[in-house]
């Protein structure tokens, strides 16, 4: 039975999960546009299939097919693997986060062991999480520098400092809910929020407001998207990138925002409660899991058709000068409260 | 054969290993040798960096197959996603490339790095061969493993906290000198664009 534990119920759970995320991302695609056209007064795609729904499909059937581009003066090797390195770890990210309850009295049973709605409840959860966004900075330098354009590599730059700096503020807006939780595991910090007081927005609300505005820094998403600021920039690190390479750095960012709201709804709105109704059953935590990640991604397009975009030096003040200090004045103060 | 040298350089005796385990440190031990002979022999800066962050993340995987998570989750944030990251800023922003005026003037500096390096390879291969055998891996108690982040945090807190402090104030120093050094030289540039 060892190997049906540690290779086959795994593997199920990653198929399961790798494919709702990519479902997810051909439903916010559509989402991007469809409520983008509704903020501006317009329709937007609803041609192909109900509501526009096939629409996705048509959208990428049409980048396979188009050429496979790679320009002469590109370094092959790297430019080639940039896209890699930046759909990786936004995929790898989904592992810790439980997307549905992780009870072991109310989860089903398959082949005989409890099936978790969690990858892998990992003892480091939350700084697993910290060290592999920090990576997906690596494809965007790399596919900035690789393709030998001056305006992707203004791009490549502006995205490396942005992530660093906002890297600083995630983090630490972070410890402040580990001092609450007193763990890292994503099921201890989800298991506690299950009275809606006792969510960590309420705690921890500068916390939230801190992590939820370098989460957008981090996903290089309006208003903070200079990596790729057409007007400036072309389009910034992907300009040399077509056909199927592109899609994937298109893909790679939305990837990227479904997953940060994912971690945003467990450590913050209470992961697959609702309400403080205990022993929910498992389609039901599913359910509200799914339906608070998609309240949140409507944020993410919403800020995105509201607010313009940041100029650099604003950019950098916010997050040094207004985000960092909240950051470190809301972990003294928890500190304090935790300590009388 | 990087498996093989290292069987024979390193046999680890740990308690409780696996075959898996025992085939993954392997790989991943292949993985850092030759990344780190990458991070030398590779004449594009870009590219040394890039195998140096293989490197890394191989160390990282060593660590966790000991069961040390937190150190090798430590290890990717601070190394690979934050040394790094500025290590290539850098490099791009410098758009280092021009190898060749480079070897020129490091010509006599390669003969004292050899003197240096083999000394520094004696000492280590002499360290080794003495303590191969006489060292065992402390062994795990209970059920908390030895990377565990409470039992880590509380070592640095009471048993290690006078070396932590002294390490934090090395890095304070550290980063008071180079705000220090930006500052006065571009104290000194702003005077002389207002003298001409």
């Amino acid at each position: 039975m060892d190997w049906l534990t540690y290779l086959v119920l795994p593997l199920i759970k990653i198929a399961i999960a790798i494919g709702s995320l990519l479902l997810g991302v051909m439903m916010m695609v559509l989402a991007e546009r469809r409520v983008s056209a509704w903020l501006q007064d317009r329709h937007g795609p609803n041609r192909v299939g109900w509501h526009g729904m096939m629409q996705p499909m048509a959208d990428g059937l049409k980048f396979i097919f188009k050429e496979d581009l790679i320009p002469g003066h590109v370094d092959k090797p790297i430019y080639l693997l940039a896209p890699l390195v930046i759909l990786v770890p936004a995929l790898m990210t989904w592992a810790v986060v439980p997307f549905g309850t992780t009870d072991p009295t109310q989860v089903p049973t398959l082949f005989g062991q409890p099936f978790k709605f969690q990858l892998s409840d990992l003892n480091i959860g939350i700084l697993y999480i910290l060290a592999i966004t920090s990576l997906g900075v690596y494809g965007v330098v790399l596919g900035a520098w690789a393709s030998n354009n001056k305006y992707s590599l203004l791009g490549g730059l502006r995205a490396a400092a942005q992530m660093i700096s906002y890297e600083l503020s995630l983090g630490l807006s972070l410890i402040g809910v580990l001092m609450i939780s007193g763990s890292l595991k994503f099921s201890v910090i989800v298991a506690q929020q299950t009275d809606i007081w006792d969510w960590n927005i309420f705690r921890q609300f500068p916390a939230f407001l801190v992590f939820t505005i370098a989460s957008f820094a981090e996903t290089n998403r309006a208003p903070f998207d200079l990596a790729e600021a057409e007007q400036e920039l072309v389009g910034g690190y992907h300009t040399e990138y077509s056909s199927l390479k592109f899609a994937i750095f298109f893909m790679a960012e939305y990837l990227h925002m479904i997953v940060g709201s994912a971690v945003n709804v467990s450590l913050f709105l209470g992961g697959w409660h609702l309400f403080g109704i205990e022993n929910i059953h498992w389609a039901f935590s599913i359910l509200i899991f799914c339906a608070k990640v998609t309240l949140f991604l409507f944020f993410y397009i919403w800020v995105r058709w509201t607010l313009p975009r940041f100029r650099y030096d604003q950019l950098m003040m916010l997050g040094w000068k207004v985000l960092l200090p909240i950051a470190l004045i809301n972990i003294v103060g928890t500190a304090i409260i935790l300590a009388f | 054969m990087f498996g093989a040298i290292l069987w024979f350089a390193f046999p680890i005796n740990k308690p409780g290993d696996t075959l898996l385990q025992n085939a993954l440190f392997f790989v991943l031990g292949g993985v850092v040798v030759i990344s780190a002979l990458c991070v030398i022999y590779f004449r594009n800066p870009i590219y040394s960096a890039l195998a140096l962050v293989t490197a890394l993340f191989a160390v990282a995987g060593l660590f966790i197959i000991l069961e040390a998570y937190f150190v090798a989750a430590v290890q990717v944030i601070v190394y690979a996603g934050a040394i790094m990251v500025l290590f290539l800023f850098v490099i791009m922003l410098l758009n280092l490339g021009d190898e060749e005026s480079l070897e020129d003037r490091l010509s006599w500096a390669k003969r004292v790095a050899v003197v240096i390096a083999s000394l520094f390879f004696a000492e280590v291969f002499y360290i080794t061969i003495k303590l191969v055998g006489s060292v065992n891996a402390p062994k795990v108690t209970s059920g908390q493993p030895v990377g565990d982040p409470k039992t880590i945090g509380e070592l640095l807190f009471t048993k290690f906290l006078l070396p932590f402090e002294v390490a934090s104030l090395i890095l304070l120093a550290a980063l008071i000198g180079v705000i220090t050094l930006v500052h006065r030289r571009s104290d000194e540039r702003s005077h002389t664009s207002s003298d001409t």
